[in-house]
Order: C-alpha cells, then sequence, then structure tokens
C-alpha cells in the first residue's frame, strides 16, 4: 500500500516536471534573449562571449569564465574537494581499529 | 593485496606513459581546448591507479607512500592560495591577473590560468590516489 | 519539440523513482547520480543558441572575433556544471563510505533494517 502511493507520487512529480518545462520556458535555442517577468533581454553571456578573449586572453571562454570571471566559486570547489577527501580518509582511518 | 597475472602486468607497464601523457596535456592545455585541471587530474589518477592494482600496494608504498599523497594534495591546494595572493600583493585584487597576457591562441598565454589549472590538476590527482590508499589500507588491515 | 528538457525531466523522476522505492542503499545512492546528471542536461540546454557553435576561439576564427561573439553558445551554466559535476563526485565518495561502515556495522544494506542506535 505505501508503495503503491509513492510511485504515484513519483508519476504525479515527473507528470508536472514534463508539463512545466514544455509550457512555461522559452523555446529551445533561443539564447540571447532570457526573460524576467514581463520583459525581455540580452543576457549576460552575450557580454562575456564579446569582451572574453581580450580581457583574459584564453582562447577558451569557458576556461576564462571559470578563472577569470568566477574564481570564487572555483576556489571554493577546490575546498568542497579538499574536505571531501579528508572526510573519505577519516572514515577509513576508524575502520581499521574497530577490530 | 597481490598483483595480478603476467599479461595484465606487462599491458599495464606500457600503457602508462602514454596515459600519463594525454592526462599531462590535457591539464596544461586548458586555455585553449576543453578540459583543464579537472578532467585532467582525474585522467593522471586513474595511469597511476592501473599501475597500483597491476602491480600489487606493497611495490607501490615504496614510491608513493600515504604520507607523500597527503602532502602533494597539500601542495596543490597551497599554490592557488599563494597565486591568488601574488594579485593582492602587486595589483588591485584577490585572483586577479598580473602576469603578461601573451597573443591568442600560443600555449604561453592567458595569465596565472594555465598556473591556476596546474595546482587544480595536482591537488586532484592526488585527492583521487589518496581516496583509493585509504580504501585499500583499511581492508588490507583487515585481512591479517 | 525541445526533446533536450523532457528527457532532462525524465532523467529527474528516474532519479526520484529510484530514491523512493529501492531497497538497497548501493541503488539509491545510483538513483542520486542519475538524477543530478538530468539536472545537469537541463541546465547545459537552457544556454543553446540555434546553429551555435562550441564557445572555443580557433582554427580561423582568430581574426573574426565579433563574427565568433554571434554564433557562439552560452559558456556561463558550461562552467557552473563544470563545478557542480565535481561537487557530485564528492558527494558519492562520502556516501559510499558510509554505506561500507554501515554495512561493516549492521551486516546488511536494507535501510528498513538500519533504524535503531545500536551498540
Amino acid at each position: 500500500m505505501q508503495r503503491a502511493l509513492a510511485l504515484g507520487m513519483v508519476v504525479a512529480i515527473g507528470v508536472l516536471l514534463v508539463f512545466t518545462v514544455s509550457t512555461n520556458l522559452l523555446p529551445f535555442g533561443s539564447f540571447p534573449s532570457r526573460q524576467i517577468g514581463e520583459n525581455f533581454d540580452n543576457s549576460i553571456g552575450q557580454q562575456i562571449l564579446e569582451n572574453a578573449p581580450q580581457q583574459t586572453g584564453a582562447a577558451n571562454v569557458v576556461t576564462s569564465v571559470v578563472w577569470g570571471y568566477r574564481g570564487y566559486d572555483t576556489l571554493g570547489e577546490a575546498t568542497v574537494l579538499f574536505t571531501a577527501v579528508v572526510g573519505v580518509v577519516m572514515i577509513f582511518r576508524a575502520f581499521g581499529r574497530r577490530e | 593485496m597481490a598483483g595480478m597475472t603476467v599479461i595484465v602486468r606487462t599491458i599495464a607497464r606500457l600503457l602508462f606513459p602514454f596515459t600519463f601523457l594525454f592526462g599531462a596535456y590535457i591539464v596544461l592545455h586548458g586555455h585553449l581546448t576543453p578540459g583543464g585541471g579537472f578532467p585532467g587530474g582525474v585522467i593522471i589518477a586513474a595511469s597511476v591507479v592501473m599501475l597500483l592494482l597491476a602491480y600489487g600496494i606493497e611495490r607501490a608504498q615504496k614510491r608513493m607512500g600515504l604520507l607523500q599523497a597527503e602532502v602533494l594534495e597539500s601542495i596543490g591546494g597551497v599554490a592557488i592560495v599563494v597565486l591568488g595572493l601574488f594579485g593582492l600583493l602587486l595589483g588591485a585584487f584577490f585572483l586577479q591577473n598580473v602576469f603578461p597576457l601573451g597573443d591568442l591562441g600560443q600555449l604561453f598565454s592567458a595569465g596565472n590560468l594555465p598556473l591556476l589549472y596546474l595546482g587544480v590538476g595536482i591537488k586532484v590527482t592526488a585527492g583521487i590516489i589518496l581516496i583509493f590508499y585509504a580504501m585499500l589500507f583499511a581492508f588490507r588491515e583487515e585481512k591479517e | 519539440m525541445d526533446l533536450n528538457y523532457i528527457f532532462a525531466m525524465l532523467l529527474v523522476a528516474l532519479g526520484i523513482y529510484c530514491l523512493l522505492l529501492k531497497r538497497n542503499l548501493i541503488k539509491i545512492i545510483i538513483g542520486l547520480a542519475v538524477l543530478t546528471d538530468g539536472i545537469h542536461l537541463f541546465l547545459i540546454s537552457i544556454g543553446y543558441r540555434l546553429g551555435g557553435t562550441a564557445p572555443i576561439v580557433s582554427g580561423e576564427m582568430f581574426s573574426d572575433l565579433p563574427g565568433f561573439a554571434a554564433h557562439a553558445v552560452d559558456p556561463v551554466p558550461q562552467a557552473l556544471v563544470l563545478t557542480s559535476i565535481v561537487i557530485n563526485i564528492c558527494i558519492l565518495a562520502l556516501a559510499l563510505s558510509l554505506a561500507i561502515y554501515a554495512y561493516r556495522h549492521y551486516g546488511t544494506l536494507d535501510p528498513s533494517k538500519i533504524r535503531r542506535l545500536k551498540e
């Protein structure tokens, strides 16, 4: 009984997600224009594409976004990686001591 | 943990330099081609883990033990922060570019971007090897 | 027909199904991975331009930078998904280590039997 209820809930969530995505978003492939409420404007990706090769000197625009325009986020991600490795080593160090 | 048969050991020893070179190429050309430090570091770690699995833990521990892997990962992390502090000392902001820019499309271009990716590549490599070591050492102590 | 969006949401629904209705810890963790991959696909498909190319300057585009900026795809969601993939790796590594630890302590991988704080 509980499993049938959970299965029904998952199917309802799936139908709701597919319906929302097919009707309430801008059509597929409309990159520079984005919608905020009622206005349509050019998104910031267009400005970054125009200025990045001269400002950062990198041919790869994604790299210049990752380190040049959003360097703090990548620093935080390196910290998360370090924390995860510390956590895994800590769990397995207590493994051998249990015996 | 014992190693594997002669065929596996020969192929692993033959494939290790090529896989290591491929990973290093992806790390170093992060500002020209897709990739960068994160997938390149995983490829280098995969090549080292392949060698570890083929030859067994005892022979690999003489080359690089747990302590060396931890130190290597910390060196990678500290390198990123030091490069950021360069910008703070010489210019205006943290992590701002103070190295010369160069021409578009050459290997020595884009300021401190290749150096930052080098630090991240070392950090990711050492991190994944460290996870592998931690799991293997815990199970090896349990077996004896 | 925007197939990208629909398949991304189907992946999310599949991941939620595995999270709710499976009785093995490892299968629940696999459901987590599928869910996150669906979200990544959705994020990258938002920044697509019809007839666009990859946001990397190469070959004969070096002399024609405004033309490159009029044809390339959005680079910002791609950079954010790069970060998110690495964080996904860290979450899965920690979750799998905890699953191994729980198996050692309880002897079973069934989440409905891992209930009491027993000692």
